[in-house]
Order: C-alpha cells, then sequence, then structure tokens
C-alpha cells in the first residue's frame, strides 16, 4: 500500500511538471505578451519597454526556469490589471470555487449512485427507462441553457433561490446543481452497467446461497464492487467540472476560479492565467491521487500483491 | 427414514426467443441424511439447473414447477424469499463449479466466513472466527489464522474450493449440495477435494448431493446414484446396482466412455456416444435418447415412456429403475452381446 502510494505520488508529481511545460509553451504561443500587457495603441517603444521589463526578450527556457524556480517558492508573479501577487489572488478565489465543485460532485453522486443501483436492480422496466432518460436529457442538454432555464424557473418565476452572487449557501445551489446535472449521467451508466455486472456475478450467487440478507447481498457484497471504477470516474468527471465552472462562475457570477480566469483572458493578464491552469491542473491530479487510494483501499487486488 | 430433501415431478421451463426450453423434464428424487446422491449427465442436461432450483436461486426468466418439493418435512414450494435466505447457508450449503470467480474480491477470507455464523446464529465476531479456523483447518488448509487475513487473490483455485467449502460447512448444515465442484479445478486437485466432500460429510452425518459428469468419481463416493439425460431421470439407483447392472442403454454408454484398469486393454479404442444432445426447446416425444441409441426402434418413439423399477430385486434397500422400453434382461443382454 505505501510503495503503491508513493508510486503514485511519483507519477502525480511528474504530470504537474508537464503541465506546467505545456501551460507555459501554449501561453507564449498564443500570442506576444509584451503586445498584449502594452495594451492597445502602445507605441513600439513601449512594446519594447515592456518586453525589456518582464523579460520577454530572453530565450523562452530561460524564463520558463525563472517562472518555475519562483513558482517553487510560491511567487506566481504580480496580477498586471489587479497589481496584487497572483497566489493572493488565487487564494482568495479558490474557496467558492472549492464549495461549488464538491457540492456539484455530491449532487451528481447523490442522484446518479442510488439511480443507477434502482436501474440495475430492474434493468428494462420504467424505472430503468425513467433513469435513462434522466441521464440523455443531461447529456444532451448544453450547461449554460440549463442554468438559463433553471435561473428563469427559479429565480425570476418562484423567486425562491438568488440568481447571482456568492455571499449565502442558497447562491450555491443552482449553480451546483447546473455543474453537477452535467456530470450525473456518466456516473448513473457506469454505476448501472457495473451492478448489472456484479448482480449476475458468481460471488453474488455465492453471496445468495450464504443465505445473507438481501441487502447485505446488495450493498455489501454487490454495490461496493461496482463502485471501484465510479471512484475513478468521479474524479475525471470533476476535473471536467472545473472546466465548466468557467461558464457557470460567469453566468451565476461567483467570483470563483472560473470567473477569475475568464476575466483574466479578456485582460491579457499572463501571469494570472498561468497559474490558473497550473492550479486547477493541480488540484485535477490532486483528485486523481485521492481516487487512486480510494480505490486501493476498496480494491484489495490494488492493496494486497 | 425420512428423506431429508425430496423432490416430485420437477419441472424447469425456461422462454427463449424460438419457444419454451424445458430444461428440466419432470425428475423425482429423494437425499437422506448421511448419504452420498450422485447426479450424473453430460453439459446441458439439467443438473445445474436442478441445483439451483433446490436452493431457489434459478434465474429470473426459469420457471420452476414441482408435484412435491420439501426439505426436513417442510414444503418449499411456498416458502418467500425471506424464509429460503433463512434455510440457505444455514441449513442447506451449496458449492459451485467456478472456485476462481465464486468469492467475493473485495473482502478476506475471515470476513467471507464469519458473516454466515453471525448471520445465521447471531454469533459473535471471536466465535464466528474460531469456527472459521476450525473449519479451514478440516478441508486441509495450513496456517488457518493468517488465511483469514488473505484476499480470495491471493489463494490457488484448490485453495479456494476448500475455502467454499468450509464456508458453506459453517452453519453446520444438514444438506450440502455440490455443483460439479472440481470441473474447474487441476485433475491432480480434483481426487483430494472430492475425497474430502466425502470424508466431511461422512464426519458431520450431512447429506451431500454431488453433481458431475465424472464417473469415476461417482463410483469412489456414491451410495445413490441418478443418471440424467435431456431434462430426465433415465435410471436411477443405489451405486452398486448402477455400476455393475447398467440398464438403460445411455448409462451403459457412458460407463462405456471411461478406462477401467485391467479391464480395457492397451491401446483399446474408448467408447463414445454418438450424435449430440436434442434440442429441448418444444416437447419431446418418446424416449429422448433414441436419436443417439443403437437399439432404437419404432417403439422408442412413443410418448409415455415411464421410470420403472428393475425387476428382480428382493433386497431390502436396493433400489434400480430405468426408462427403456425393452426389458432389463434385454438391456443387460445387449451390453453383453456387445463386449
Amino acid at each position: 500500500m505505501l510503495i503503491y502510494s508513493l508510486k503514485r505520488f511519483g507519477v502525480a508529481i511528474l504530470v504537474t511538471f508537464a503541465v506546467s511545460v505545456i501551460t507555459f509553451v501554449l501561453l507564449h504561443a498564443s500570442g506576444d505578451p509584451a503586445m498584449a500587457m502594452a495594451g492597445e495603441g502602445a507605441t513600439q517603444e513601449d512594446i519594447e519597454y515592456v518586453r525589456e521589463h518582464f523579460g520577454f526578450n530572453r530565450p523562452m527556457l530561460v524564463q520558463y526556469i525563472d517562472w518555475f524556480v519562483r513558482a517553487l517558492q510560491g511567487d506566481f508573479g504580480i496580477s498586471i490589471y489587479l497589481k496584487i501577487p497572483v497566489a493572493e489572488v488565487i487564494a482568495a478565489k479558490a474557496p467558492i470555487t472549492a464549495i461549488l465543485g464538491a457540492s456539484a460532485l455530491t449532487f451528481a453522486l447523490l442522484i446518479s449512485i442510488p439511480l443507477g443501483v434502482l436501474a440495475a436492480m430492474k434493468p428494462n422496466t420504467i424505472f430503468d427507462r425513467i433513469a435513462l432518460t434522466i441521464a440523455v436529457i443531461g447529456q444532451a442538454m448544453p450547461t449554460f441553457w440549463f442554468a438559463l432555464l433553471m435561473m428563469i424557473f427559479f429565480g425570476i418565476t418562484l423567486r425562491i433561490l438568488p440568481v447571482s452572487g456568492n455571499t449565502t449557501w442558497q447562491h450555491f445551489v443552482m449553480p451546483s446543481i447546473a455543474l453537477g446535472y452535467y456530470a450525473m449521467p456518466a456516473i448513473m451508466r457506469l454505476t448501472r452497467a457495473g451492478m448489472i455486472e456484479v448482480l449476475s456475478s458468481d460471488y453474488i450467487r455465492t453471496a445468495r446461497a450464504k443465505g445473507l440478507r438481501p441487502r447485505t447481498v446488495l450493498f455489501k457484497h454487490a454495490l461496493r464492487n461496482a463502485i471501484i471504477p465510479v471512484v475513478s470516474l468521479s474524479a475525471v468527471q470533476l476535473g471536467f467540472m472545473l472546466g465548466g465552472s468557467i461558464i457557470i462562475e460567469t453566468i451565476f457570477s461567483l467570483k470563483g476560479l472560473g470567473n477569475l480566469a475568464w476575466q483574466s483572458i479578456q485582460r491579457s493578464d499572463f501571469d494570472v492565467m498561468q497559474a490558473l491552469v497550473l492550479s486547477i491542473a493541480m488540484f485535477y491530479i490532486l483528485l486523481t491521487y485521492l481516487a487512486d487510494l480510494l480505490n486501493a483501499f476498496l480494491d484489495p487486488r490494488i492493496r494486497v500483491s | 427414514m425420512t428423506a431429508l430433501f425430496e423432490v416430485k415431478n420437477l419441472t424447469i421451463d425456461i422462454p427463449v426467443p424460438s419457444g419454451m426450453l424445458h430444461a428440466v423434464r419432470g425428475i423425482s428424487f429423494e437425499a437422506m441424511r448421511g448419504e452420498t446422491l450422485c447426479i450424473v449427465g453430460e453439459s446441458g442436461c439439467g443438473k445445474s439447473l436442478t441445483s439451483l432450483a433446490m436452493m431457489d436461486l434459478l434465474p429470473t426468466t426459469a420457471i420452476r414447477n414441482a408435484e412435491k418439493m420439501t426439505f426436513q418435512g417442510q414444503d418449499m414450494r411456498s416458502f418467500s424469499e425471506h424464509q429460503m435466505s433463512d434455510i440457505r447457508g444455514s441449513q442447506m450449503g451449496m458449492i459451485f463449479q467456478e472456485p476462481m470467480t465464486s468469492l467475493n474480491p473485495s473482502y478476506s477470507i475471515g470476513d467471507q466466513l464469519t458473516e454466515m455464523l453471525i448471520r445465521h446464529k447471531n454469533a459473535s465476531r471471536a466465535e464466528a472466527r474460531e469456527r472459521a479456523i476450525y473449519l479451514l483447518e478440516k478441508v486441509g488448509i495450513t496456517a488457518a489464522a493468517s488465511r483469514l487475513n488473505q484476499y480470495p487473490h491471493q489463494l490457488s483455485g484448490g485453495l479456494r474450493q476448500r475455502v467454499m467449502i468450509a464456508m458453506m460447512l459453517m452453519c453446520d448444515p444438514a444438506l450440502i449440495i455440490a455443483d460439479e465442484p472440481t470441473t474447474a479445478l487441476d485433475v491432480t486437485i480434483q481426487a483430494q477435494i472430492l475425497l474430502l466432500l466425502a470424508e466431511l460429510q461422512k464426519e458431520f452425518d450431512m447429506g451431500l448431493i454431488l453433481i458431475t459428469h465424472d464417473l469415476g468419481v461417482v463410483a469412489r463416493v456414491a451410495d445413490r446414484v441418478a443418471v440424467m439425460y435431456a431434462g430426465e431421470i433415465v435410471e436411477a439407483g443405489t451405486a452398486e446396482e448402477i455400476f455393475n447392472r447398467p440398464t438403460h442403454p445411455y448409462t451403459q454408454g457412458l460407463l462405456d466412455c471411461i478406462p477401467i484398469p485391467g479391464k480395457t486393454a492397451r491401446g483399446a479404442k474408448l467408447g463414445a456416444i454418438p450424435g449430440i444432445v436434442p434440442s429441448l426447446v418444444g416437447v419431446i416425444e418418446g424416449c429422448s435418447f433414441r436419436e443417439r441409441c443403437k437399439y432404437a426402434s419404432d417403439a422408442c418413439a412413443k410418448p409415455g415412456i415411464e421410470l420403472v423399477p428393475v425387476s428382480g430385486i428382493v433386497e431390502e434397500h436396493v433400489t434400480h429403475d430405468y426408462r427403456c422400453v425393452l426389458s432389463a434382461d434385454q438391456c443387460v443382454e445387449n451390453l453383453a452381446g456387445n463386449a
């Protein structure tokens, strides 16, 4: 178990490093940072001054190493628009996105796992059809449109939920549902498929032959095995959600990382964008790592060699 | 002696796209305490379905019917799923064909053994653990205490089957059904497992129903034998009778397929039964074996060939029934003429 987790951790570090390189290269390839920072209507001298001042005239490799060494010390530069350290900006916004992501995933899991189990227990019945319909709608409907529909219905027609801001927990209800609904169908389908497979397995027949109670058979013997792939998928889905939060946070005016990313792209705030991509990637890598550990805990074939 | 388990006229039908598959077509048998009943037959003759029907573990699409089905005198046909689950594992155990996949990969051996005793006997964890260690030793597993913490994937097929056997003994059941328990195992392990089962059956005075297609095994452990063909019992009786006086042409054919040390000459061809098992979809009129039988005549196509006693048995407790239009003497003569 220890060796396994160390190995996974090593892989996580390598992936983080790779992501930092790719982000750096892609951002610098997306346009001349000096020109973007100098702004519209800047003279050639202004641009040259910016290029000189911020060191954009140095070779790419040198710039990367310089950035990387400072990043290791927690220094991600200063936001050219907000004029405060990038690390501070991100630290201030991260909790909002974390709350949004966690509650969206919780919502998705709470709905999709029971639905998936129910659909698997009664395949090809009305329950299964309803679950399938919910899944298809979730997969087909664009997140932003669903978010707008909810805003119209709950926010404007019924007036029971606030449509923008992030001051109370009510502000997080609609964004979490909108974001979670997007992840739900995949988790539900995987739970259903896994449960159907497990329920027809030999060891479930054994469990029944042992005279165990139906709920013991279902939850202890079946779900435990069916849930293993769902853990990995949930981590991936949460990663997608972090991407999706850019749209959702913008729609609901939640001032989180997604919103910050959207604004920074518009402001060509290079250092912020760079740090954002890296921190979202790191968050994702951390989730995958945790999912791997959870899987090892659940599946002794990984844990005990 | 009253029967531990008794079934009369059991039928199992499975709807398939081309009609109704009559997998088991009216079989009757009984299992006694302290006795080994072997159900023999080739693949697809309904042996496994019969055993699942006894445990009420048939696939949901299968339809089970029986004139009579009792376990320890109680009518099982009226049992609810809840009542069945009380009996399963505690009074009636089942060992399956596939030891590699029959244990839950996520739980330790100890957990899977002890949960039975905790469920059925309200035992404490410590008591259940003690019994698990005792039984693991009984089934010939060394270092039993440390095995409890191991997981199925750490054990070989033979060991897993031993664990399965120990598991089914946890609640001291009256009857064990073993459905081809050695088919998936190494040849070298097969005999060990079967002899172990036979030994345990004697020691714990259980009824054992052993389902197999291996007649060599049957000869060693059976008290009584039922030979199944195409969902029917074609011959049944005490083991000695079946092996000494195989009467039904199918039983004769089966016995002809195995070499007998000292009797079968080196290099001699072993017997084989030509043809394949008939399709069980729809009604089979007359003898189901007639297509493959070398003694078949027009009489075999007539319906209503019943299982009848072989004449001339006077000894007590010796039974021998067969299902053929020929007289038993004629059948035995046929065999002698062939040899």
